[in-house]
C-alpha cells in the first residue's frame, strides 16, 4: 500500500503538431524527493510536463515512462490524476459554471470511488483548513472554477488542488511565474507542508529564486528537449549567479532552444 | 391553414364543450370566432423553420376524465412534479379536465383568485372578460386562432392592490391518451403594487399524436412584481405550441424563468411589453435538445416606456440530432428614452449531427438609449475536459460538469428553490 511512489522516464521523446520537443529525456522521481528542473525558456520543460499528464495535443514518438511499475503512457489522463499524479499548471482553463469546492470534491470523490465519498462535513473542514494556511479568501470556494482569476489566484488554485487532493508525484509547471514576493512563500509554505516520503515533487522553474523556499534535493538543467546537465542545489546556486552560458559553452551549445538542430 | 384539412372537431363540439362548463356566451362566441379565423389565419412564420407538417390541428380537443380527490390519485408523471406533503395553492390539469384544485383560505382573505380557468368564468365573468384574448388577439395567426377555439382548461390568477402572496401558486398540466390536447389559457393579473410568482409544468403520459397549445397572458400593474416559472417536459409524442406575453406597467416588473425540456418538437414565444416608465422585464430560457427534436425559441421585448429595461439570458445544449433557433428580439421604440436592452444567447453543441442557431436582434428606433447583445455557438473545449480529467475525473463526468455549468448561471439565479429542483431533474432527465 504504502509503497515510496516512483516515476521513471526514460528516453521519452514527444511532439506538439508534429514538432519534435523532448527529445531523449530521462529522469526518475521518487518520494520523498524534490526534483528541479531548470532553464531558459523555449527549451522543453513545459512540454514535458504536459507530455506527462498527457495533454492531447502533445505525441509521445519514444521511450517510455513507468509509475510506480504501471506504463503511465497507456493511460488516460484521468487515470493518470487517480493513479496519482499531479500537474499544478501554468495556464489552468476557466471553466464557468462549476464552483471550485464542487469542482474539488468531484475530483475527490473520483479518486476515492463510489461508495467511498467523501463526507460533506469532513470536504469543508479540510477545504477551510487549506485556503487559510495559502490565505486565500473563503469566497474562493463559490467561485466559478479560475473564471475571472487573477495569474497569482490561479496558481494558488492549483496548490490548492494539490493540497486536497494529496497525489503521490506532483508537477509543478512554472508554478512562480506571475507571483509577488509574498504570494511565492505562501504557495511555496504550502508545498513545503506537502513534502513527505511518500510523495515526490518535479518543480519547473526558469527562476532559482522559487527554490530559495522549496529547497531541491535535485536539480536538472534542460536544453534542446533533453536534460543536459544534473547537480544538487549548488548547481541551482551557480545558476542564479552566473547564468546558463558556462553550460552551453561546457557542453559546446549554441542555441540552447529546441528549435536547434541537434 | 386550406379549408379542406380534416379537423377532429367541429363548431358542434366547441359549442357542446363550452355548454356544459356553462360558460358566458361572450366566451362561446369568441371561441366560434377563434374557429373561423384558424380556417383563415396563416401559420406563425418563424425563424428559419418551417412547422406546416407538423401536428398542430390533428386532436380531439375535449378529451375528459374525472377529477380526483385527492393528490396520491393523481397520474405518476404529475405526482413527480408536486411536494405531495404539503400541497397548498395548486391546479391539475388533464386534457380537458380539472383534476385536482386546492387554495389556502388565507389567500382567499386576501381576495386573491386562484381558480381554473372554467371556475372563474363561472364566478368571475366579467373580470376575466376583461383579460381574455387580450394582450394576445386570438386572430394573430392561425395558433392562436386554434387556440382560442379549443381552450380546455387553464387558470385565473389575480391579485389585488397592495397583496403579496408569499408562497408560488403551481399548477400541473398533462396530456395524456392519442390525439389528446392540452389547451390551457392562463391569465395573471397583478394590481398595483402587489406580487406574485406563479410555477406551472407540462408533462406527458402515453399516448401518440398529442398536442399542446397554450397562451399565458400577464398583467402587471404598476410597481407589481410577476414571477412566471415553466418547465416543460412532454414526450417526443407531443407538439408543444406556447405563446407568453406580458404587459408591464410604471416600476412594474416580469421575471421569466424557461425550462424546454420537452423531447418533442417545441415553438415558444416568449414576450414582454413594457409600457411602463421604469419598467423592467428579465426572460431567463434552458434549453436541451435531445433526439431528432426541433426547437424553435423567442424572446421578445418591446420597450415603449423611457428607462424601461430589460435583459434576455438564453442557453441551450444540443445533442444528437436536435436543432435548435434560439431567437432573442430586443426592441426599443421611438420615445423610450433611456431604455437599456441586454440580450445573451448561447448554444452549446455536443455532437457533430446537432445543429444551433442564435439569433440576437437589436431593433432600436430611439437615440438615447443603452443596448448590447452576444451570441455564441460553440464545443465543449478539449482544453476544459483536459483540465478536469488531470483532476481525475473522467471523461464523461467532465463534460457533464461542463454542460452543466453552462447552464448554471440560468439555472443557479432561479429565486425559487422547487423550481430549481424541478429543472436540475428535468436536465439530469435529458442529458441522461
Amino acid at each position: 500500500m504504502t509503497a515510496i511512489p516512483h516515476l521513471q522516464i526514460k528516453n521519452l521523446y514527444a511532439r506538439i503538431e508534429g514538432k519534435e520537443i523532448i527529445k531523449g529525456l530521462s529522469l526518475e522521481v521518487k518520494g520523498g524527493e524534490v526534483h528541479a528542473i531548470m532553464g531558459p525558456n523555449g527549451t522543453g520543460k513545459s512540454t514535458l510536463a504536459s507530455t506527462l499528464m498527457g495533454h492531447p495535443k502533445y505525441e509521445v514518438t519514444g521511450g517510455e515512462v513507468i509509475f510506480n511499475g504501471e506504463n503511465l503512457l497507456e493511460m488516460e489522463v484521468d487515470e493518470r490524476a487517480r493513479a496519482g499524479l499531479f500537474l499544478a499548471m501554468q495556464y489552468p482553463a476557466e471553466i464557468s459554471g462549476i464552483t471550485n469546492s464542487d469542482f474539488l470534491r468531484s475530483a475527490i470523490n473520483a479518486r476515492r470511488g463510489e461508495g467511498n465519498e467523501i463526507s460533506l462535513m469532513k470536504f469543508i473542514r479540510e477545504l477551510d483548513k487549506k485556503m487559510a494556511t495559502l490565505e486565500m479568501d473563503e469566497s474562493f470556494a463559490h467561485r466559478y472554477l479560475n473564471e475571472g482569476f487573477s495569474g497569482g489566484e490561479k496558481k494558488r488554485n492549483e496548490i490548492l488542488q494539490m493540497m486536497m487532493l494529496e497525489p503521490k508525484i506532483c508537477i509543478l509547471d512554472e508554478i512562480d511565474s506571475g507571483l509577488d514576493i509574498d504570494a511565492l512563500k505562501i504557495v511555496a509554505n504550502g508545498v513545503n507542508q506537502m513534502r513527505s516520503a511518500d510523495r515526490g515533487f518535479l518543480i519547473i522553474t526558469h527562476y532559482q529564486r522559487l527554490l530559495n523556499y522549496i529547497k531541491p534535493d535535485f536539480v536538472h538543467v534542460m536544453m534542446q528537449g533533453r536534460i543536459v546537465k544534473s547537480g544538487g542545489p549548488e548547481l541551482a546556486e551557480r545558476l542564479e549567479a552566473e547564468g546558463y552560458d558556462w553550460i552551453k559553452e561546457e557542453l559546446g551549445i549554441e542555441d540552447e532552444t529546441v528549435n536547434a538542430n541537434v | 391553414m386550406s379549408v379542406d384539412v380534416q379537423l377532429r372537431f367541429d363548431r358542434q363540439a366547441i359549442t357542446g364543450f363550452s355548454r356544459a362548463n356553462r360558460e358566458p356566451d361572450w366566451f362561446l362566441e369568441k371561441r366560434l370566432a377563434g374557429f373561423q379565423a384558424a380556417a383563415e389565419l396563416p401559420l406563425p412564420a418563424l425563424e428559419k423553420m418551417k412547422i406546416d407538417k407538423w401536428n398542430y390541428n390533428q386532436f380531439e380537443p375535449f378529451q375528459t376524465c374525472s377529477p380526483v380527490s385527492s393528490v396520491q390519485e393523481l397520474d405518476e408523471v404529475v405526482k413527480a412534479q408536486i411536494d405531495l406533503d404539503n400541497v397548498r395553492n395548486l391546479l391539475v390539469q388533464k386534457n380537458a379536465s380539472t383534476q385536482f384544485y386546492a387554495v389556502t383560505d388565507d389567500l382567499k382573505q386576501q381576495g386573491v383568485i386562484f381558480a381554473p380557468l372554467a371556475v372563474a368564468l363561472e364566478q368571475h365573468g366579467e373580470l376575466v372578460k376583461k383579460y381574455m384574448l387580450n394582450v394576445v388577439p386570438y386572430d394573430e395567426h392561425a395558433l392562436t386562432a386554434l387556440h382560442a377555439a379549443v381552450i380546455n382548461g387553464g387558470a385565473f390568477l389575480y391579485v389585488p392592490k397592495n397583496v403579496e402572496v408569499s408562497v408560488p401558486l403551481q399548477a400541473v398540466y398533462e396530456v395524456a391518451g392519442d390525439r389528446a390536447l392540452l389547451c390551457p389559457h392562463v391569465i395573471i393579473v397583478a394590481e398595483a403594487n402587489s406580487r406574485v410568482t406563479y410555477v406551472d409544468t407540462f408533462v406527458s403520459a402515453e399516448g401518440k399524436d398529442m398536442v399542446t397549445n397554450s397562451i399565458v397572458e400577464v398583467y402587471v400593474g404598476s410597481g407589481a412584481f410577476v414571477q412566471v416559472a415553466s418547465v416543460r417536459s412532454l414526450s417526443a409524442d407531443v407538439h408543444d405550441y406556447s405563446f407568453r406575453r406580458a404587459t408591464v406597467d410604471r416600476d412594474g416588473k416580469v421575471e421569466w424563468i424557461l425550462g424546454e425540456m420537452n423531447d418533442g418538437n417545441t415553438v415558444a414565444n416568449n414576450t414582454t411589453l413594457l409600457k411602463g416608465t421604469a419598467s423592467t422585464a428579465e426572460t431567463k430560457t434552458v434549453a436541451v435538445g435531445t433526439g431528432v427534436q426541433r426547437q424553435n425559441l423567442t424572446s421578445q421585448v418591446f420597450h415603449f416606456g423611457t428607462y424601461s429595461e430589460s435583459n434576455i439570458l438564453s442557453k441551450a445544449v444540443m445533442t444528437e440530432e436536435a436543432f435548435c433557433i434560439l431567437n432573442g428580439i430586443t426592441k426599443i421604440e421611438k420615445g423610450a428614452t433611456k431604455a437599456n436592452g441586454e440580450q445573451a444567447e448561447n448554444i452549446l453543441m455536443l455532437s457533430e449531427k446537432a445543429r444551433g442557431d442564435a439569433n440576437p436582434i437589436l431593433l432600436i428606433d430611439e437615440d438615447d438609449v443603452k443596448a448590447g447583445h452576444a451570441a455564441s455557438v460553440g464545443r465543449v473545449s478539449e482544453e476544459s475536459i483536459y483540465y478536469l480529467m488531470s483532476r481525475g475525473i473522467s471523461r464523461e463526468q467532465a463534460e457533464r460538469l461542463i454542460i452543466l455549468g453552462f447552464l448554471d448561471p440560468v439555472v443557479a439565479e432561479i429565486p425559487i428553490e422547487e423550481v430549481k429542483k424541478k429543472l436540475r431533474q428535468a436536465l439530469e432527465r435529458k442529458l441522461g
